[in-house]
Parts: C-alpha cells; structure tokens; sequence
C-alpha cells in the first residue's frame, strides 16, 4: 500500500511510518509531499492538516493511528506517550524520553533526507520497543 | 532592545480564526494553547509567530482544531512590511517573556531560605518552567541568562556551603 505524508519528517511521521511498517503493512511505501493537493490518488494520508490519521482530540497522529486500526499493545501505548510529549510537549504524560528523541530526530532531519531519516530511526523505535517490553515485563528499567 | 535580522523582515506564520461563543471549552482550550506558544496578537482572531517548520506545523493542527469546532481558520505565511513594524512586535513577545523569566527569578531567590528538600523540589519546578517559557522564547531577553543562573545557583547551594565548610 501507498502512504503519504508532509516533506520534512519529524518525531510523530518518524514513528508513524515505523508503526505502519511493524504494525499495519509491512510492504508500506511512502511518498513525502509539501502540499496535501500533491497526495496520490491510491495513497493514504496520515500526518497531514484536514486527514483522518491527524492530530484529533489533543491526540497526535501516532496515538489517531494505534486507535484507528485497533492496537492495544500496552508497549505501543507506552511508545505513544513519549512520542506524544516529543510531539506535542503539552505535558499530559510523564515521558522523560521525549526531549531527548526530539533533539535526536530534529539533528537527523538536519542531515538527512527523508528516506534516510526512516531507515535510521526504524531500528532505534524496534529498540525502544524492546526496551518498553522489557520494562513492562519486569515492571522496572531493564538493565 | 531586539536584534532582527538584517536584510528585512522575516517571514511570519499567522492564524485569522473565528470561533463559536458557545460552547466555551474548545474556545478556551484554543487560547490556551496559542498562549502556550507565545503568539503575538495582532488583533481579535489573528495571532502571528516567526515562521520555522516547528510553528507553521503548530498552528496547522490548532487550525484543524477550530475547524473541528466548528470555527473558521486560515494559515497564512506573511512578511511585515517594514522592519519597524517586525521590531514591534518581537519588543512585545520579548518583553512578555522577560516577566515571565523575572517570576522565575524571584521563586529561585525566595526558595533560597527554604530546606535542602524544598530547595530541591524548587530547582525540579523551575527548571520545567524555564523549558516551558524557552519554548515560546523567539527572542530572549537578557532576563534569561538570569534566570538560568539563579536556578542553576539554588540548585549549587549545598555544594557551595559544603565547600565553604572545608575551606573554614
């Protein structure tokens, strides 16, 4: 399936298309656009003004999509709340992560095209996985 | 007094939105957020903040969200057309963020006679509000540095008192 998003990918679009990948479509292609008038036909949007995978409600795209499609995997909940605050910054959960994943993702998005950007962070979101499962299974940090 | 850069204006990013009275909470929780952001308010229903990826997407989703309200909203990208007129507003979005810098300032000298632990719990809250103000801080007043610096030093009380203790 096609997936559309903005140019220019940030935390929420890094994770989202991530999380599509992992979660929802793992032969996902994805076409970056600087105007939602440039989306393609057969593609679907997320990330982008006036789409159903957007911003809705004080949720940001990566929580619009876990709801939309139904995962109720705690791990990506866990994921969403950093994602949220990395996103969003507006200090509805405790995610000590985020200003360091935002820093992180902004350097990338200095250096990097988007492909780029999503080749790398794909690994780094498969680690903070593991690590929140591993949290979630121990109920402290894993070592 | 504020540095803009030379070779003209910048580029700004506005908001002209119209909202419903009635109900009031999404009314509200608009105003919160653009106040959150530090917006400069250029009249009823338009507020402005120097363009950059982070703001132009920043008042894209708060647009989308007054639509879902059943308002009105338009993004625009604009450039003032004289220097004067940017000046302008930066001095008022600076001179915002210095009160906002200079509250911080005085909680930090006022936590200074309280406990280790109420001085800890003090520097925990100052810092989150010092991230919070920098955030919407487009053009940091000379409050700033102060304000870092009488956090940072109420954080270094013990460590100062324990070193004067060894040298005495």
């Amino acid at each position: 399936m096609k997936w559309a998003t903005r140019a220019g990918v940030h935390i929420d679009r890094a994770a989202c298309a991530w999380l599509i990948r992992r979660h929802i479509d793992q032969d996902a292609v994805f076409v970056f656009v600087s105007d939602p008038a440039a989306v393609p036909a057969d593609a679907t949007p997320f990330d982008m003004r006036g789409v159903d995978l957007g911003h809705h409600g004080g949720d940001c795209t990566f929580e619009t999509i876990l709801r939309r499609y139904e995962l109720h995997d705690p791990v990506l909940w866990k994921i969403a709340e950093i994602v949220h605050e990395a996103d969003i910054d507006d200090e509805r959960f405790d995610a000590p992560e985020a200003p360091g994943l935002d820093v992180i993702l902004r350097g990338l998005s200095m250096v990097c095209d988007d492909e780029q950007t999503l080749q790398l962070t794909g690994p780094m979101f498969d680690g903070l996985y593991e690590y929140q499962r591993r949290a979630l299974l121990l109920n402290r940090p894993p070592a | 007094m504020v540095t803009v850069e030379a070779g003209g204006p910048g580029r700004w990013v506005l908001l002209a939105y119209r909202m419903p009275r009635e109900p009031s909470r999404p009314r509200i929780a608009v105003w919160r957020k653009l106040e959150r952001l530090g917006v400069a308010r250029l009249g009823d229903g338009l507020v402005a903040l120097p363009a950059d990826a982070r703001t132009r997407e920043q008042l894209d989703w708060i647009a989308d969200e007054i639509l879902e309200a059943q308002g009105s909203a338009m993004v625009w990208l604009a450039t003032p057309s004289t220097l004067g007129q940017e000046q302008q507003i930066a001095e008022a979005m600076q001179t915002a963020r210095a009160a906002e810098y200079q509250a911080v300032v005085d909680e930090a000298v006022a936590a200074r006679s309280g406990s280790g632990s109420e001085r800890a719990r003090a520097v925990r809250r100052l810092r989150s509000e010092l991230h919070r103000i920098a955030r919407r801080d487009f053009f940091p007043p000379r409050e700033r540095e102060a304000a870092r610096a009488t956090v940072q030093a109420l954080a270094d009380v013990d460590v100062t008192e324990i070193a004067e203790q060894e040298q005495s």
